[in-house]
């Protein structure tokens, strides 16, 4: 063959050594990667609503995931805060807010135990409290126990033991929302001063950490006969009991030991197994769950049916250049890639918007209602794998109208 | 030297049972190394078809069809897609990619082939755009540039990764008379110069003077061969 007037004579592989290695396929990849995005980027319109489409998506899944898991948070808050060493409680209490009674006589049996160096009943109940500013009244979550035993450790409890003993007098929630009024703002100010709970006047001694959860706004923690003030219930029913280990005490051992002795109307329970209980609840026993995920997935849908669409038009819109590619010799897996890395590329470009909105939201969110939103790290992992999982598919999908890019028709 | 392009008693029908219609009945042609060679026959004569055959587009029926080497009677999907890369196509559109600009559209034939870098591929593309005379157009979209322009990358796209054999079906349809030409005249310069040979359909009478050899279709069948004069 003539060679004469070749723009350059380095041979092509293909054409004159068909036995030498094509290009690689990570080459391949780059290459198909590099068509998609300068596809991509060739309309600035339809990049930006791909992108807002996948960004809408990640924001809402973080949104749904962050509100999920503030509220299994806050539901634990109070159990949370409550450190001690074993718990009884009965097997049918599903949740805190709504505790079934246990015979107080099982703190007493479970002192039979010689490891057992304090048994106190809790008692747990809701009431309406009067904000001091506005007089309006709100739910709060009333704690009452003996606070001169130190089984139940509340943070800030400790110095406050000698005040909460005297009559109609609590300890409120610092975290508590801001609808019960500047409380700790007006102790800080002024001390203590008095304040509507039920249809009694308590007067505030002090102020405690535990946080709000979903069931209740704020936490009122006073003594067990401050309890009794407000709510007339049969002193024989607790709802929880705590118990304080003597040291050095084996805890699983005395669980096991406890467990054996008291009839099957109590559970023994550690701190954390208390606390996982609580928040299975939240999490299996109601809906909430469910209503979190279908938002998710609702999102992830929205997000998936853009994407596909943005996709599928550009496929359609340029069938004879697709075609063109195929009879060049392009592979359908070659452009099926390009499909694909165009997805990719905007499951990168929209999740980095969509992760930054959505800390700018936790934050917001968090100021707003007290909810404490986290953004630990496996959820950013798992929710960009999320939107990865939702751009993939829909790539998937747009993939199969390049079949309709025939080269056969291209003549 | 082998043909480049060998075919006997090539047969093709389109459709099944009660639809089935033959358009190609018992096509035999060779092209020669380097040579160019028009087929031209009046519309539905089956010229299309024929090419659709010859560049692997298209599964064959009957008959045997050697091309670049390969056989394609019974050919797989991968080795048809393989002999694609060695033979340039050139479409009645352009059909070049709107978002590249006309170097990128060019090195994308190049990007089916090892052994050249995307600085190298680039280079290359650009040296082929001036062999067509675009020197000063590398660097634009299609859109930027009129008809006749962006068939003349067509024709680079077609070349630029020296192929054993040019495949063009009407190339001069959607230009004007000048246009028309002087593509086509590009077209055959660069082949001759480089040996490739060329299939070429065309309508177009002004065109046949670049034409080694004319083959005329009818109804599915060559009915005639002449040797244009040179
Ligand atoms: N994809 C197809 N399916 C069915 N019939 C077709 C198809 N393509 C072309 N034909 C028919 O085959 C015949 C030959 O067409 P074609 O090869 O395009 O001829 P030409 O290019 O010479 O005009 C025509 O009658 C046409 O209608
Ligand atoms: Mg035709």
């Amino acid at each position: 063959m003539d060679h004469i007037g070749r723009p350059d004579p380095v041979p092509l592989s293909d054409a004159d050594h068909p036995a030498r290695p094509r290009a690689g396929a990570m080459d391949a990849l780059g290459l198909a990667l590099r068509l998609a995005w300068r596809q991509l980027r060739s309309d600035r319109a339809r990049l930006m609503t791909a992108v807002a489409g996948v960004m809408f998506a990640c924001v809402l899944v973080f949104m749904q995931l962050g509100f999920k898991g503030a509220l299994f948070d806050s539901a634990t808050n109070l159990l949370n805060s409550m450190r001690a060493d074993l718990f009884l409680m009965h097997p049918m209490t599903e949740a805190s807010f709504r505790p079934e009674h246990i015979p107080r006589a099982r703190a007493w049996q479970a002192l039979a135990d010689a490891d057992v160096a304090q048994a106190v009943p809790i008692y747990m109940a809701q009431a309406s409290m009067r904000n001091p500013e506005s007089g309006r009244r709100r739910t709060v979550q009333v704690i009452g126990l003996d606070v001169t035993a130190n089984a139940v450790r509340f943070e800030g409890l400790a110095p406050l033991t000698a005040a909460l003993t005297r009559p109609d007098t609590f300890a409120f929630d610092n975290r508590s929302r801001p609808e019960f009024g500047p409380v700790g703002e007006m102790f800080a100010a002024h001390g203590p001063f008095r304040v509507q709970i039920g249809t009694r006047m308590f007067e505030l001694v002090g102020m405690i950490d535990i946080g709000p959860s979903f069931g209740a706004d704020g936490n009122a923690v006073m003594s067990e006969v401050n309890f009794r003030r407000i709510f007339s219930r049969d002193p024989a029913q607790t709802d929880l009991v705590a118990l304080r280990l003597r040291p050095g005490a084996d805890l699983g051992a005395v669980q096991a030991r406890l467990q054996a002795l008291l009839p099957d109307d109590v559970l023994v329970l550690t701190h954390p197994e208390l606390v996982a209980a609580e928040r299975a609840y939240w999490e299996n026993g109601t809906p909430i769950g469910f209503i979190f995920l279908f938002g998710s997935v609702m999102g992830l849908v929205v997000g998936m049916v853009i994407v596909y669409q943005i996709l599928f038009a550009d496929i359609a819109g340029h069938l004879s250049e697709y075609a063109t590619l195929k009879a060049m010799g392009y592979s359908n897996l070659y452009l099926s890639g390009v499909v694909l890395g165009a997805a990719i590329i905007l499951a990168v470009i929209g999740f980095i918007p969509g992760f930054v909105t959505s800390l700018f939201l936790y934050d917001v969110v968090a100021k707003g209602t007290f909810l404490p939103l986290g953004m630990p790290v496996e959820r950013a992992v798992g929710v960009f794998a999320l939107i990865f999982g939702m751009c993939f598919t829909a790539g998937l999908l747009a993939m199969r109208k390049l079949r309709d890019a025939n080269p056969a028709d291209m003549f | 030297m082998e043909a480049p392009l060998d075919l006997s008693n090539v047969t093709f029908s389109y459709g099944d049972g009660e639809l089935r219609r033959q358009v190609l009945k018992d096509v035999s042609l060779s092209v020669a190394p380097g040579e160019i060679v028009l087929l031209t026959g009046p519309s539905g004569s089956g010229k299309t078809t024929l090419l659709t055959l010859i560049g692997a587009l298209r599964g064959m029926q009957e008959g045997k069809c050697r091309v670049l080497g390969q056989e394609l009677l019974g050919a797989g999907e991968a080795d048809r897609v393989r002999l694609r890369r060695r033979i340039g196509f050139i479409f009645q559109n352009h059909n070049l990619l709107g978002f590249l600009t006309a170097r990128q559209n060019v090195a994308m034939a190049l990007e089916l082939h090892g052994g050249l870098n995307d600085t190298a591929r680039l280079k290359r593309a650009g040296e082929m755009l001036a062999a067509v005379g675009l020197a000063d157009h590398a660097d634009k979209r299609p859109s930027q540039l009129s008809g006749g322009q962006r068939q003349r990358v067509a024709v680079a796209r077609a070349l630029v990764a020296e192929p054993g054999l040019v495949l063009a079906d009407e190339p001069t349809a959607a230009l004007d008379r000048a246009s028309g030409q002087e593509v086509v005249h590009l077209l055959s310069d660069l082949a001759r110069r480089r040996g490739t040979p060329i299939l070429l359909v065309t309508h177009d009478p002004r065109i046949l003077d670049i034409a080694d050899r004319i083959v005329a279709m009818e109804d599915g069948r060559i009915i005639q061969a002449d040797a244009a004069g040179h």
